[in-house]
């Protein structure tokens, strides 16, 4: 078992946000949640990364209980959050942002290898690697987003909405390429509003609703499912 | 034509003394989005220690060496450093969550704890201050260039372009910026904000300890009050040069010293702090978020 949440809550001030969510993710496999805005998917990416600190409830990650751990200290365990709205430093250039994705490590010979990899995986990212990334277009710093959580060798990346905003035929590769550094073994939380193209690459797939878990099914069930396909899939 | 150039060696020195202040205030800005307004009496203080260990704890202001005001700027540096941590480990940190305001007024509050605690151990009065050993003025083409200001001017170029490589070139750096942008993502990447911004406080107050020991050998005395002129000024450089930016407290400092120095000389000396707060007024007015700050309003 990678991460299994059971019955976290969260709270924004007042606001409850998550309700008793409880799922699981197995070592190598694609989990998707998927759900309406404000259904407090990006809320408990941001507990499992520990960006928020639950209310109530355990998150198990890797053995252990890392409810309330900070950021950090997650990081050093390979877990990475390439966050929503992608969260690059666009003050930094774009090798530099890729470096940061590596900030714990002092393998340095092996940084440089995975850096290469990186732009070897992203092509359009190395013709501007001494760029500040500020200057990226949407998609260019999606991908920057994707290729510096994997610096950090991640065993367990949780992406937030990889699709927003983007051309479709962009969203195609990213969305391969998720695919692809899956095969490569680490194991993938996806976050999407796109839940046709999440569900498609899912092995399983969580459906919430006002912050709470409402319906679970491999990716190929609930792509079958009528009330998904009538919430999420417009039919 | 002299007198010009004359005014301009005097201006850059003491324009480099503000900002080596100024790149405190600037960085910590850029971290915690904080003016630190405590800065200039950590800068004070590093005059202070200055004083302390060339004059009481050992007799270098009596024949002052060399290799005795290392010594002596040195331990007013680890002084400061040790002083910075502290500050943000106690007066700032509790504070992080809450409204900045908070903070701003702890800052002033922290401010006063100096100054009267400075008056309360040190005294009021000031003392004479003599750690650079006494050398004639350089004389280049009929201008004196003081050796205070000639060991000022030079000092400050090498702090800056340490600071230059740490900030632009190492891990620390890296993350100081990525902080300063977005402190939640740069967590997300595995950095330590508090260390991050521990190291700040410890990097501005280090460069303020050695702004206060050469300010206090430009005009040679120390007393408790002395850092809120200069620390004024300073951060006056780092809005004018863009708070939160790094090259931008170099430039705003240097301007504002060259201004400074210029106007005293060509009008008149009591001009002189006008002239820095005018500067502060215009460039609020006309380009707040300074010469070199990023021109976007602040991030929600």
């Amino acid at each position: 078992m990678m991460l299994e949440l059971s019955e976290v809550d969260v709270h924004y001030g007042a606001i409850h946000a998550l309700k008793g969510v409880s799922f699981k993710v197995d070592d190598g496999e694609i989990v998707t949640l998927i759900g309406a805005n404000g259904a407090g998917k990006t809320t408990t990416l941001r507990a499992v990364s520990g960006m928020l600190k639950p209310s109530a409830g355990q998150i198990r990650y890797a053995g252990a209980e890392v409810g309330g751990w900070k950021p950090h200290k997650l990081v050093a365990k390979g877990l990475c959050h390439a966050p929503e709205g992608r969260g690059i430093f666009p003050n930094l250039t774009i090798t530099e942002n890729l470096r940061l994705g590596a900030f714990l490590r002092r393998d340095e010979d092996a940084i440089r290898a995975d850096l290469d990899k990186g732009l070897t995986l992203f092509p359009r990212l190395r013709e501007r690697a001494t760029q500040m990334a500020g200057t990226l277009s949407g998609g260019e710093q999606q991908m920057l987003a994707i290729a510096r959580a994997l610096m950090a060798r991640p065993k367990l990346l949780l992406l937030d909405e990889p699709s927003l905003g983007l051309a479709p035929t962009i969203v195609e590769t990213i969305f391969n390429i998720i695919q692809e550094i899956n095969k490569q073994g680490v194991t993938i939380l996806l976050v999407e509003q796109n839940a046709h193209l999440a569900l498609g690459i899912a092995n399983h797939g969580y459906v919430l609703e006002t912050g709470t878990v409402v319906q679970t099914g491999t990716g190929a069930e609930l792509l079958r499912s009528p009330e998904v396909r009538k919430a999420y899939l417009g039919e | 034509m002299i007198e010009l150039f004359q005014h301009i060696v005097d201006g850059v020195s003491l324009g480099a003394i503000y900002a080596l202040i100024a790149l405190g205030y600037t960085m910590v800005y850029g971290v915690l989005k904080l003016i630190n307004f405590a800065h200039g009496d950590v800068f004070m203080l590093g005059a202070m220690i200055g004083w302390y260990a060339s004059a009481r704890w050992t007799s270098e202001s009596a024949s002052p060496s060399i290799f005795g005001s290392i010594w002596v700027t040195v331990l007013a540096m680890v002084f400061c450093g040790v002083i910075g941590f502290v500050i943000e480990r106690l007066a700032y940190r509790p504070l992080r969550a809450a409204p900045k305001i908070n903070s701003l007024i702890t800052a002033i509050g922290v401010s006063f704890f100096l100054e009267y605690g400075g008056q309360y151990l040190f005294g009021p009065n000031p003392r004479a201050f003599g750690v650079l050993p006494h050398r004639p003025p350089l004389s280049l083409a009929g201008i004196s260039i003081g050796y205070v200001d000639l060991v000022t001017i030079l000092t400050s170029i090498v702090l800056m372009i340490v600071l230059q490589r740490i900030v632009f070139h190492t891990r620390m750096g890296i993350a100081m910026r990525a902080v300063s942008w977005n402190p939640s993502v740069a967590a997300l990447m595995g950095v330590n904000i508090d260390l991050v911004i521990s190291f700040t406080f410890v990097l501005g107050s280090v460069l303020a300890a050695v702004a206060g020991v050469l300010y206090a050998s430009k005009y040679p005395s120390v007393h408790p009050l002395m850092g809120l002129m200069p620390g004024l000024k300073a951060f006056v450089a780092a809005v004018l040069g863009g708070i939160g930016n790094v090259p931008g407290a170099m430039l705003g400092g240097l301007l504002l010293g060259l201004a400074e120095q210029l106007v005293s000389g060509y009008t008149s000396s009591s001009w002189r702090d006008a002239v820095a707060f005018g500067i502060l007024i215009l460039i609020l007015l006309i380009k707040p978020s300074g010469l070199l700050g990023r021109g976007e309003a602040e991030k929600v």
